[in-house]
């Protein structure tokens, strides 16, 4: 299982991580290493528990009434389960964007401040540039620098996913988990949001869940295959997709279902 | 297959349809347009005598029969602002509490228990008010604020037990069911997925209610304290039990006051004069007036504020 990719260094561990909702089991046992400035794509059919899994990584089952974790997973040396840690901290360091875009219902600077704003951030000057920083980052300055006292929900469903992006690199995580960020996008809208994320590995570690296999094969270095709620295989995406070594990841990426 | 034409029955339902709904607006307009004819017609010979003086003068004196609304509109306006103010702080906590906060086996119960006290008779607030509320202000809460606040005029002078302050409070105590059972909807209404961006930014719960979830609902909770305001300016019985029933206006809290349905309630049956019977008639009229401008001058300053809100950085 570490065989794969040793060379760098491991950000995220997850050791035999189980999620249930009441007594059902979304995801069993799964294993992870999320290697550091890398994009690692989960994917599978729907329902696999690949948005469980990656809800895990930032404690945000704690919101979900019934939902009980076990298991490890390690960021830098300490497990984010442990019960000295602290979930709001925790998500300082590790950003989420969701499946559909969901601004706030306020102007696209008060969006883009609103992270920093709660962890301190009152200089106006300072607050403009990392407004600004985050926005340029997220590829979406250009298309909104005149109009950033407008409703962000003026913009369109694309803009809205950048925003979203732009709002969490105002916090500046170390890992941005994404749950199919471009599935409620058109193809443009998509494309853009995929050139984004290659352009954010470099800093960040990213982790994706996507159900398009073409989308984790362009752009992600790493990929793990949920099905029925087991991690069945995970590796470097280019041996993934050209040399599977479970038939039932073969028969995911030749598309003989899913 | 069926020919075009042979559904023309379905156009003359529809046709029918419509003037049933229109029918049914019309009568909730005349209705409204017949009430304020009659008040108008029966306070004829009160704004004859007395015109506009009646707005702004404080002598209400049935013997000489001369009346003036000044001190009623008064104490009708300030019992129902203290009302709304106090059932508008305690009312969004609570619904905060219950759409966010409480575990479910909480929430149930409670959420019953609030809306059971909308259902409690007025004249049952009255008696508690007259009977537990009253003695309570005198002698606990209505000095302990003079210790603490008493350099401010509106906690100055002796506390009778009955007053404007103890009409409030049993006025909160009515409209806060309304103020947190709509505020809880509409908090429940806002999408989890904006609870879950602003706690996957490292917000606290408290941040994300008080800086996300309630800045979203506030159209709603203001719609809210808006109805509630409407209640609590016609409460007629439990009001008139409380507030002492004195037509003055005085300076703090503490004193006995009069509200235009207080007065209309009492003295009905008393007015022999058609002066005083027409004044009282008019009084009717200034109330549904009152509600009509505080109603508008909330939805004013509601609109207002979101507009302002909207381009606001």
């Amino acid at each position: 299982m570490q065989a794969a990719g040793e060379e760098t260094t491991a950000k995220v561990q997850v050791d035999d991580l189980s999620v249930y909702y009441g007594k059902v089991a979304a995801v069993k046992h799964a294993s992870l290493k999320v290697h550091e400035n890398c994009v690692t794509a989960l994917i599978g059919p729907s329902g696999c528990g690949k948005t469980t899994f990656i809800r895990a990584l930032n404690r945000m089952h704690d919101l979900t009434p019934g939902a009980r974790v076990e298991g490890r997973v390690v960021l830098d040396g300490i497990d984010i389960y442990a019960p000295n840690v602290n979930p709001v901290l925790l998500r300082h360091k590790i950003g989420m964007v969701f499946q559909r875009p969901n601004p706030f219902p306020k102007s696209i600077f008060d969006n883009v401040a609103y992270g920093p704003r709660i962890h301190g951030t009152r200089n106006g000057a300072s607050l403009e540039a990392l407004v600004e920083r985050s926005l340029r980052r997220a590829a979406l300055w250009n298309e909104v620098k005149d109009r950033l006292d407008r409703s962000a929900l003026d913009l369109s469903g694309g803009q809205q996913q950048r925003l979203c992006i732009a709002r969490v690199l105002a916090v500046e995580p170390e890992i941005i988990l994404m749950d199919e960020p471009a599935s409620a996008l058109d193809p443009i809208a998509t494309s853009k949001i995929e050139d984004l994320i290659n352009d954010l590995k470099r800093e960040y570690t990213v982790i994706i869940v996507t159900h398009s296999m073409q989308q984790a094969a362009r752009m992600s270095d790493y990929t793990a295959f949920f099905l029925l709620g087991d991690l069945v295989e995970s590796g470097p995406t280019r041996d993934m997709f050209t040399r599977p070594s479970d038939k039932r990841t073969e028969d995911y990426i030749t598309g003989r279902f899913g | 297959m069926r020919r075009l034409g042979a559904r023309t029955g379905s156009k003359i339902v529809d046709q029918i349809f419509v003037a049933v709904l229109l029918g049914a607006a019309i009568v909730f307009l005349a209705i409204i347009l017949g009430l304020a004819a009659s008040l108008v017609k029966g306070s004829l010979p009160s704004l004859r005598t007395f015109g506009f003086a009646f707005l702004w003068t404080s002598s209400w004196n049935p013997v000489t029969s001369i009346f003036g609304a000044l001190p009623l509109i008064y104490g009708t306006v300030i019992s129902s602002l203290i009302a709304t103010v106090l059932a508008g702080v305690f009312g969004i906590f609570a619904a905060v509490f219950l759409s966010d906060f409480a575990p479910a086996f909480l929430a149930r119960p409670l959420s019953f228990m609030i809306e059971l006290l909308a259902a409690v008779p007025s004249v049952v607030f009255g008696l508690w008010g007259l009977f537990v509320l009253a003695p309570a202000m005198r002698n606990t809460i209505d000095p302990a604020l003079q210790r603490t606040l008493g350099f401010l005029p509106i906690f100055s002078g002796p506390s009778y037990g009955v007053g404007l302050l103890t009409a409030g409070v049993i006025l909160a105590l009515m409209i806060i069911p309304t103020v947190t059972a709509i505020s809880r909807d509409v908090l429940t209404t806002i999408p989890a997925d904006q609870r879950e961006a602003s706690m996957s930014l490292g917000a606290t719960k408290w941040e994300t209610m008080m800086k996300v979830v309630v800045p979203a609902a506030r159209a709603g909770i203001f719609g809210a304290i808006i109805l509630a305001l409407g209640r609590a300016l016609g409460e007629t019985i439990a009001t008139t039990m409380v507030i002492g029933n004195r037509p003055e206006i005085a300076v703090s809290l503490f004193a006995p006051s009069y509200t235009l349905a207080s007065v209309i309630a009492n003295e009905f049956t008393e007015a022999t004069s058609d002066i005083y019977l027409s004044a009282l008639i008019e009084l009717g009229l200034l109330l549904l007036i009152v509600s009509v401008v505080v109603n508008a001058l909330a939805r004013i300053l509601m609109w207002s504020v979101f507009r302002g809100a909207r381009s606001a950085r």
